[in-house]
Order: C-alpha cells, then structure tokens, then sequence
C-alpha cells in the first residue's frame, strides 16, 4: 500500500532548455522565462511591472529583448525560454526601446523618489521631462484618508503592480482597478471612493510592490515631510510576525530604534511578500512612545 | 491538539501550506482563516484556482465562507452531529477506503454502529443544514483523490471539543486522508507561538518533544542534563486552576504573557480567584488588567521583535526571531528574567544566550535534533520532526499509516460520539445564540492590535440578522442592553445579514469598551482545558429611555 509521496522526495528531476543571451548559451528550467535565463546570465534587466510574487501584465515593456527571428521585441518578464532562441539584451534597437519607455512612463510623473527607475533612466540616456511643458504633472494633492498609507497620484506610472497585487495573485480583494483612458487613466477605486469606504482590507501588499512610492506607507511619508527620512541609517532585521500562528516573516526597517517600515521577503514560502493587516501596521504598540509600555 | 495526539500521537497540524494549493477537496470548518489567518488563505486561495472545491461549515457565513463553492450554514456546537452525518453517509455510500481502514485503523465497528442513528434526515434536522448539502460534501471528500480538513477555534472553543476534533479525524480516517502529500488534519493556531510552547513542554504532562513527564526513561534522559530530580506527576492546566484557586489550593500564580484577567471565560469569577491569591506575579510587555492586580510586575522584551530565539508554526515550521528593537526602560528579555530569578533561588545557571539554550533542547528533543541555528538560518525554517543534521524536515505527518508495518505502531482508532451540543440550552429567558471570534484588523483581548489605527475597525458590536433586531424594534446602531445568565453589557447592535436568524456574533478585542466575556459560558472540556467561548444564550434588550 503506498500513499502519495511529497513530489520533493521522489526526485523528480527539472527539465531544462538551453537559449543563447548575448551569444552565452544559459540554461533555464522548463516554463521558465527569458528573463529568468538573464538573471541566471548574470544581464541586469530594467523591470517595472514585473514582481517575482505577481503574474505579468505586461505594460511597461521595459523588459523588452531582441529575439532573432521575431518582427518585434518581445517582453523578457512573461515570454517562455524555448529551445533554440537566440537574444540579444544590449542591441542597438533594444536600447533605444528602453530609452523611449523610460521617458514615456516618465513623463508628467514625479520621479523623486523611484530610485531604480532614475537610475535605468540614466544608464539609458532617457530624459522624461523632453516633452516639455504639455506633459506637465497632474500637480494632485496627495491622498491622506488614514493612518496608513498614502496615495500619491503625480508619482504613479500606471505600472499596474498595485492592480495586481490587490488581485488573483494572492489577496483576492479587488478593491483597486484602472479607470479612465488615455490620460485620464488612473488608479481608482470603485467610483473614486474613499479607501475607508472601498473593498480595502489594508493588508498594504499593494505599497510594497509599487516601484514609484506613490504608494508609501504614512510613517515613510510623515519623516520624509519632517525631512527625516534616513534610509542609509536604517538596519532591516527579519524576524516573524506576533499575530496568529501562520509564521509569516517581517523584515523591521528601524531607523534610531524606530520601526519605520514593514516589508517581508518575495522568496519566502509562507507570504510570498504579502503580509495582513495585523502584521503590515499592527507593530506600533511595540514603540516605547505607547504610553501603555 | 489533545484529540490529535490521540488519534495520530503527535499534536500538530499534518500538513503544510504548500499542499493546501494542490489539494482537490478542502472542509474549511469552525475557521474564518479569510481573517484570522490571511496569509494562509493566501495559500487556500491558490487551491480554489488550481481546481479545488470548497466546503465552508461554520453557524456565520464569513469572509471565508464567501470563498467556498458550498456554505454549510450549521446550529452552533452541532458539529459532532454533521461529522457524524457525513461519515454515516460515506460508509452508507461504500465509498469509504476499505483497503485503509483494514490496515491503518481500529474499532471500525463501533464507529459504524455509532453514526448509524445520523441519518441525512436526521443529521439535517440535528445541524439544520439542508440533507443534500451534507450528502455533496461527505461524497466530495469521500471520493476526492487528495483532501483536507482545516480548523481552528469553532471546533475547540466548546465544552465537548476533544469530541469535535475526533469527530474530524474519523472522517479522515474512513477515507484515507491523511498520511500523503496533498491530504491532511489542520488545525490551524491562533498565536505564533502556540505550537512552539506545546512542542517546548509547556504543557501541565508534558516535557519538550512530546515526551511524557511520567515516562521514567524521558525524564531520567532530562534529569541528567539539569541535574535536577523532576516531579514525575503530570501538571494541571489553566482551567482546573482556577478549580484549584477556588478550593484554596492554589495560593501563588506566575502568568508570563497572560492576560487571564480579561481573556477567561466568566471574567467575574476568574477575576476573584486571582484577587484571592496570596501572592500574583506577571512577567508581560504591557501593564495588563492582570499585571494590575500582581503583587510584583516583571517587565518584559517583545519576544518577536526584542529579543532572540525561535517560534513554531501552524505548519510545525521553526523560525528564527530576532532583535530588530532594544526594549525600553527597565523591560528585559525573559531569559534573563527567569534566569536571574532562578539565581535569587540559589541556582546558577550561568547565562546562556537563546542558541546555546536551543542547542540543549536539541540534545533532548528528538524532533528538533537537526535543526542547527544556521539551517534555520539558512532553510529558511524547517518542519519537524527533523531527527539529524541531513534531514530535511517533514512537509507533512504520519506516512507511518500507508507502511506495510505501519513502522511498528498501533493502527489508528476511530472514535464512537454522540451529539450533545452547547451546555447552555436556549430558553424563553435568553432565547438567542452569543457566538465570539476574531475580525480581521484586530487580535484577541487587544492589547496589541490596540496600538494602531485600523480604518475598518468598528469596534466589539453585536452582530444581529436584520430581521430578528428589526422584529424587536432595534435600529441599525441602536445600544442595547445584552444579558447571559452570567453578567450584562450594554452595546451597539450592527445589522449582519450573513447570519442566521437567531444568531448573533460579536468579537472579544476591546474588553475596555465591551466587557464581552462577561457572558460566554464556564462550560469547558475537560481533556483539553479549552472553554466554551463559542456558545453561549443570551438575551437582547432595548435601552430604557431615560428622561431628560
């Protein structure tokens, strides 16, 4: 009589292709993708709405490689490795793609703060604010409707990963979408909303996915305002949350012996990256200010 | 966890939660995982997209059980009965595992002959759950190829809760789901430590890794690394206590990260057993209602986020926690605590820091053997039993079952049961059912989850169905007046209609504002310790007006 065994114990063994990036020829486990085989290649990609916990949607293109034999550049995050391909990630036309997204995502946008983003920008020779002064910023006033975090329209670049985040990925709460076309597309809840009122449960994975900070949570946003936000100063510890026996882990950003930030890690079997509530904001009774300790 | 080590002999959850993606079937019961427990819906979630039916059984239709294919709306504390139904029904059916019940189970026979009586008609009118939605649910799980069974405290927080945890493992037991990959029993916990503390002994029978105190060869191998003698008599746990505070038994009481003073159940009494002991000690990170009563208060460091050391999970996963914060003032981790206590007694036990500490519970802990500091580190966290430095921790529990020789070990019993339900009858005097649990945004008595302003906290309100406050002239909002046989409290009436007529809800995390448990019942099992949180009666009244 023998029951199912745990298919890690079988040793089942995981079925590879071989693609050339960059005429090095990479390995890439079978269903994985282009961009997987970059990361095994060691070639640094720019990626935007791409998160290794979400599913791509692909509308950044910033991701974009030459495949030979393909009329178009194809999107690394979601595209298959299949046998046989051939990329190239540094070509002429892939450069001058990426150069032209950055400063089309960019433009109109308060980029202040998305560091990565600045710093592809640079390595591409892209300048967002090239479009002069019809693309100027939206210039909304920032959304404070809780304690919790905050919403920052002139810094959203309409990466979905919020959308996303929020949806079948994992929390299921669909209380974020896009409205609006064209330049009128943004982030909304349902019939602009306040998020009190909205599907919201809170748990913030929408925040720590956002590459831009238009999502921030308050205690960022609030030393940033008092010009106190020290993020060379800060340790980040992982330990586990206090909340209910599932075992999430929670990297504590601290900052003078402040926590500051929660985030957890992507690559951790438990959360994937997503917290709840309780372990996302639930830790400021831990703060000596509390006048109960 | 007592009905588990019973059944299986080990207290814990079978399963991980990478299996619970890639099961077929799944009874969600007594659990609204959705908020007490969200980052495992994650994880359920992904099963309902790969394929798998749900069947939600719980009194509320909750946040979870929107999720599930079939609600099964049950009365409060008839679980036994619908566990009973449904295996009647599988063995009427055939559809039981006869090869697995042959092999890996006893006393099959007296099973079947004490769930003959549960019939569907009859379990239908026992639960009040329609007959043809049990009859779906038992064929579902009977004949799904791998399935689980997920609970938490709507099956343990009731008189007869070892009962009710029996009741599931029979079911598990007649099909042969659990042992493999993919099936299993979960109860999930409610604190992130609560597997931890069993597995560490802190149990009134038992010492770290399950092994037992009166078991002469387990306590020689303790006593010889403590160099001590230990009592071979089985402790008592909380609930017998206060019995034995109430006796005069008990004189001196140490609660360490406790708050019994506003978490028992009957909160009158509990509070005057503790006033009446000669001498109170609480070790907490907060002035708690019951530090305020304490003779002396040690202060103590958060242990998850001040301190270092390890927690255990709902999947038996051990993980490392660590000091990402110095505690303020005069607080301190709780090694020292006990250690320099232990000192001011006359033992020295030097100052061991918490990796040389968990180095010597895996020289005694079998379990824990392998599970070296820096693979915990490094893993990730590993699942026990982890017996040896190469082995690499166990997704899931007792494969034992599917050997030949069932490696050496007793096949596993059924359980005969009977229905009993809640200990606390409805009457004409309190004719509706109190039924208590978590909301998402908060946790327990709220001594935590205080510390925070939640946009979508409303506060401990007394859920009503719109038509039963409606038929009594309550507004939505409206104060009430709300009575048990025990205490009465007055508070706000919120119109829910997710539960049935009859039933009413409210959580227990604002005791400042609500002091809920003032009504839920003493009832409590006897085996496990665990009170009757779940059920109690009650009854609603209007506020009398009061002239200006």
């Amino acid at each position: 009589m023998t029951g199912t065994m745990n298919p890690s114990e079988v040793g089942v063994s995981i079925r590879t292709v071989t693609i050339s990036i960059d005429d090095v020829d990479v390995k890439v486990p079978e269903g994985g993708t282009v961009l997987d085989g970059c990361k095994a290649a060691g070639i640094d990609t720019p990626t935007l709405c791409y998160s290794e916990n979400l599913t791509p949607v692909n509308v950044c293109r910033v991701c974009v490689v030459e495949l030979e034999g393909s009329r178009t550049l194809i999107p690394s995050c979601s595209r298959p490795a299949e046998e046989g391909m051939v990329i190239h990630t540094d070509s002429g036309r892939v450069r001058h793609s990426r150069k032209m997204v950055l400063e089309f995502l960019g433009s109109g946008v308060d980029l202040s703060q998305a560091d990565d983003m600045n710093s592809w920008s640079e390595h591409y020779g892209a300048d967002p604010d090239r479009y002069g002064p019809a693309a100027e910023k939206i210039n909304e006033e920032v959304k404070i409707q809780d304690d919790l975090y905050i919403r920052d329209y002139d810094k959203c670049v309409l990466c979905y990963k919020c959308v996303e985040a929020c949806g079948d990925d994992a929390q299921h709460t669909f209380a974020i979408s896009v409205s609006g076309r064209g330049f009128a597309a943004r982030i909304s809840t349902e019939f602009d909303i306040a998020l009190p009122d909205s599907a919201c449960v809170y748990c913030g994975n929408c925040v720590a996915v956002c590459p831009t900070n238009a999502l921030q949570f308050k205690t960022e946003w609030d030393l940033r305002e008092a010009a106190n936000w020290k993020p060379e100063e800060q340790t980040v510890t992982t330990t586990v949350c206090s909340y209910c026996g599932v075992g999430c882990n929670l990297e504590m950003h601290v900052q003078d012996n402040t926590i500051v930030k929660v985030t957890s890690p992507n690559d951790h079997s438990v959360t994937n990256g997503n917290l709840c509530i309780k372990g996302r904001f639930g830790w400021q009774y831990v703060q000596p200010t509390i006048t109960t300790r | 966890m007592v009905g588990l080590a019973t059944v299986l002999g080990a207290g814990g959850g079978t399963s991980s939660y990478q299996e619970i993606e890639e099961t077929d079937v799944i009874l969600l019961w007594g659990s609204n995982a959705r908020e007490a427990h969200p980052i495992f819906f994650h994880h359920l979630l992904k099963g309902i997209d790969n394929g798998a039916t749900m069947y939600a059984v719980d009194p509320r239709r909750t946040s979870s059980a929107k999720f599930a294919d079939v609600w099964l709306g049950l009365e409060v504390g008839s679980d036994v009965a619908l566990a009973n139904t449904v295996a009647r029904e599988i063995i009427a059916a055939d559809l039981h595992n006869k090869d697995f019940v042959a092999h890996s189970t006893r006393g099959f026979d007296r099973l079947k002959e004490a769930v003959e009586p549960y019939t569907l008609e009859r379990g239908s009118e026992l639960t009040g759950v329609p007959a043809e939605a049990i009859r779906e649910m038992a064929h579902a799980y009977a004949t799904a190829e791998t399935a689980q069974i997920l609970w938490t405290l709507g099956i343990t927080e009731h008189h007869n809760a070892v009962d009710n945890v029996l009741a599931l493992c029979n079911l598990a037991l007649l099909t042969g789901h659990v042992g493999c990959w993919g099936s299993g029993l979960v109860p999930l916990r409610g604190q992130n430590n609560v597997q931890g503390g069993g597995d560490m002994g802190s149990l009134p029978d038992q010492l770290p890794g399950f092994q037992k105190v009166n078991d002469d060869v387990a306590r020689a191998k303790f006593e010889a690394v403590y160099g001590v003698e230990l009592n071979p008599n089985p402790g008592i746990h909380l609930t017998l206590m206060f019995e034995a505070m109430e006796r005069g038994e008990m004189k001196a009481v140490y609660v360490i990260g406790e708050n019994p003073a506003d978490s028992e159940a009957d909160i009158h009494h509990a509070r005057k057993m503790l006033e009446g002991l000669d001498l109170l000690v609480v070790q907490d990170i907060f002035m708690t209602r019951t530090a305020e009563m304490a003779d002396v208060v040690l202060p103590a460091a958060i242990g998850w986020v001040e301190s270092n050391g390890t927690v255990t999970s709902s999947e038996r996963r051990v993980q490392r926690v660590r000091a990402a914060v110095t505690p303020p003032g005069e607080a301190r981790d709780d090694i020292q605590i006990i250690f320099d206590i232990a000192a001011r007694m006359g033992h020295d036990w030097g100052t061991p820091d918490a990796e040389q500490l968990w180095d010597e519970l895996r020289t005694l802990s079998p379990m824990h053997a392998g599970m070296s500091w820096d693979r915990l580190e490094s893993e990730g966290g590993l699942q026990w039993p982890c017996p040896n430095m190469d082995h690499p921790g166990s997704p899931f529990l007792h494969s034992w079952l599917w050997a030949d020789d069932l490696e050496g070990r007793e096949p596993a019993p059924f359980s005969a049961l009977v229905h009993q339900g809640p200990k606390e009858q409805l009457s004409e005097k309190f004719p509706l059912r109190l039924t208590t649990g978590r909301a998402l945004d908060s946790y327990n008595t709220g001594v935590q989850s205080g510390g925070y302003n939640s946009p979508i906290r409303y506060g401990d309100a007394l859920d009503m169905n719109p038509a039963d406050a409606t038929s009594m002239g309550i507004q939505d909002g409206e104060k009430v007046q709300v009575s048990s046989a025990r205490g009465t409290v007055e508070m706000a009436v919120r119109y829910q209609p997710d539960i049935p007529e009859g039933l009413t809800f409210t959580t227990f995390h604002f005791p400042e504002l609500v002091d809920v448990n003032v009504m839920t019942s003493d009832a409590w099992d006897k085996r496990s310790g665990t009170a009757e949180f779940k059920a109690a009666s009650i009854r609603v009244d209007k506020l009398k007006a009061v002239a200006l």
